[in-house]
């Protein structure tokens, strides 16, 4: 083992011993590249190929024949449930769900996280220790009495659209989505934003509290023009995690046609009726997977970033 | 920072301009509370609230419909006879059997894999640019997507294992994905997979943190690489040892959707983690007191790890 891991900070004494060490390192950091990779591969490959060649070829062959075939079907006539209209409703139906939310938790958040540090008031830590651990509940503890409330709300909503013709939301299943990912997401978005405006020098607010700066007027031109790096950690962050839910969204909207992109995905995947199209489930997973995985492409420094600032408090 | 100070600069006194209202200077002072009230209200009602109103729920005889007659803890009674129903198991038993099972190897296997991946990556790589990213994509990816590709792949008659008979090694057998014993194991590898390489990054931006200086010195002591990282960076590492736990522990008992899209519940609910349960009791088989005193067992076990984690965090650095 201690000849494996020669560190590189050692400059002097190269021989072929070394040599040796630099092989095994990059052959070791190659083997786990292609382990990462794997399932990503086949995934893509399989997803090009006929479903004659899937059944007669191999997992890991390049498509002989490459067809964008099974992702049209995904995309437009793959049957989620009894619907065969492809996944591209429920693509939108994500989408739809995820910019409100995600804007709202965020701006919530840098409203949150400006307060609690630089207007504080008796009690901050305990305030901010509750919406703290509001970020570790297992969802499972408030699923129930969400669905409960979500489901009066809705009943609420039927009432009001007979008395007045207009629903206000109540009891679309976007719109409670978006209120759950907002309200579930507050936690960490606050977190965010107070870990990274308590760094921030609290002088120049005493400075333009001097000047006669209004609360809103420092929010405004001195702690926005200067939060960028953080709102992008924070758009990220949520962006990934609520596209992804799978729990909230399958527990108030997992049938009919508000139901997201995950489950919509997870019905295409485990409907038992017919024969199993696999090019076409694993081109609806790739759908599915894209947006994130362009996020994280585009912007991936700040996505680690992100994912460090929920580990690491403080 | 220079354009802050700019920024500053150009707002305008304002309050020269008016005359002082009392009841708009003290709206002035209360602005930052108002600001904060709904989110905190948010988190009391629908965080704690519904922590209440479910372990309410756990105590009543709840079925199909809450119902908010308290019938006592009958709830919990069943969950800990069906803890030792062992023979044919129950799913309770089943669940929690699978946690402890899926919880260490998946913690344990992550911090490992994570540490190594790490010290390899820390040798002044050439390409660890395009290395990182690679082990870290799986971040990404929600826990159904990452089902549905390693349903795929670990499926005895599509992927690894027809595989390798295609190249020959036909005595090759790997089916734990269609077995009730070992189902559990291959969500292990899934969610290793997954969550891996975010550790990897942890342990990376740990050891980047760690004073050069220190390690110069030892080495001049005439320390061997591995008593180097045995003995000095190991130990420095500690912190993001209790992070990494921290994150691990959560996201396993948080686990759900990824046992749902890999195993669908395995064959029997063989692969049932207690978060499937609970949905499963509360939605599906209409037991919903049963399903909340699970949910309440969830919420205990994470409060016991996160409460004093968040307790020394927010205590060490008085402010």
């Amino acid at each position: 083992m201690s000849a494996v891991t020669t560190p590189a900070r050692q400059d002097t004494g190269g021989t072929s011993a070394k040599t040796l060490n630099r092989i095994v390192i990059y052959g070791l950091l190659a083997l786990f590249a292609l382990f990462y990779l794997m399932p990503l591969f086949v995934m893509l490959v399989t997803s090009f190929k006929t479903m004659d060649e899937i059944q007669n070829g191999n997992m890991l062959a390049l498509p002989r024949a490459p067809t964008f075939e099974p992702w049209l079907k995904a995309w437009g006539e793959t049957c989620v449930g009894l619907t065969c209209a492809g996944i591209k409703g429920y693509f939108w139906n994500s989408i739809k769900m995820v910019v409100p939310a995600v804007l709202i938790s965020t701006l919530l958040g840098a409203l949150n996280g400006y307060v609690l540090t630089k207007w504080r008031f008796r009690g901050h830590t305990l305030v901010f220790g509750l919406m703290l651990f509001a970020c570790f509940i297992p969802f499972q503890s408030v699923l129930l009495p969400m669905a409960t409330i979500l489901g009066s709300l809705s009943r609420f909503g039927v009432t009001l659209q007979n008395a007045t013709g207009f629903s206000f939301g109540l009891g679309n299943p976007t719109v409670n989505l978006v209120f759950v990912h907002v309200v579930y997401g507050l936690g960490f978005t606050t977190l965010f934003f107070r870990n990274y405006y308590e760094a921030f020098p609290t002088e120049l607010i005493k400075a333009a509290q001097v000047d006669g700066a209004s609360f809103f007027q420092i929010f405004r031109r001195i702690m926005l023009p200067n939060s960028m790096p953080i709102f992008v950690v924070t758009v990220i962050y949520q962006f990934t995690n609520i596209w992804n839910d799978f729990l909230f969204a399958s527990a108030y909207a997992g049938t009919g046609d508000a139901m997201p992109m995950t489950v919509a995905l997870n019905n295409v995947v485990n409907t038992s009726t017919g024969v199993v199209e696999y090019n076409v489930n694993m081109a609806a997973a790739m759908i599915a997977a894209l947006p994130t995985l362009l996020v994280y492409v585009v912007a991936g420094r700040y996505f680690v970033r992100g994912l460090m600032a929920g580990a690491v408090k403080g | 920072m220079s354009t802050v100070a700019e920024t500053s600069m150009t707002l305008t006194p304002e309050h020269d301009t008016r005359p002082s209202a009392s009841v708009r200077s003290r709206l002035q002072d209360a602005l930052p509370k108002i600001v904060l009230a709904p989110s905190f209200a948010a988190t009391v009602v629908f965080v704690y609230g519904f922590i209440l109103w479910t372990i309410y729920l756990s105590f009543t005889n709840s079925k199909t419909f809450p119902s908010y007659a308290i019938t006592g803890p009958r709830a919990y009674q069943r969950l800990w006879r069906w803890t030792f129903e062992s023979d044919p198991p129950s799913s309770w038993y089943t669940s929690i059997t699978n946690m402890g099972i899926f919880g260490f190897l998946y913690i344990f296997i992550c911090l490992a894999l994570g540490l190594f991946l790490a010290i390899l990556l820390d040798q002044k790589i050439r390409g660890e640019g395009v290395l990182r990213p690679i082990y870290l994509y799986p971040m990404a990816l929600s826990f159904i997507v990452t089902g549905v590709a390693w349903k795929w792949f670990l499926d005895p008659g599509l992927g690894l294992e027809q595989t390798l008979h295609q190249w020959g090694w036909t005595s090759f057998h790997f089916d734990w994905i269609k077995n009730k014993d070992f189902v559990i194991y291959t969500v292990v590898i899934a969610g290793v997979w997954q969550a891996s390489g975010f550790i990897m990054a942890m342990f990376l931006a740990g050891l980047r943190g760690i004073d050069g200086e220190i390690m110069k010195a030892a080495q001049i002591d005439g320390a061997t690489t591995f008593q180097l990282y045995r003995r000095i960076v190991i130990p420095l590492l500690r912190p993001v040892f209790l992070s990494a736990f921290i994150v691990l522990a959560h996201l396993a008992i948080k686990s759900y959707d990824l046992v749902v899209a890999l195993t669908s519940g395995g064959p029997g609910g063989s692969a049932w983690l207690p978060s499937n349960f609970m949905y499963e009791y509360t939605f599906k088989r209409n037991e919903m007191a049963v399903g909340s005193a699970s949910a309440v067992i969830m919420l205990m076990t994470i409060t016991a790890i996160i409460v004093p984690y968040l307790y020394s965090e927010l205590r060490e650095k008085p402010r």
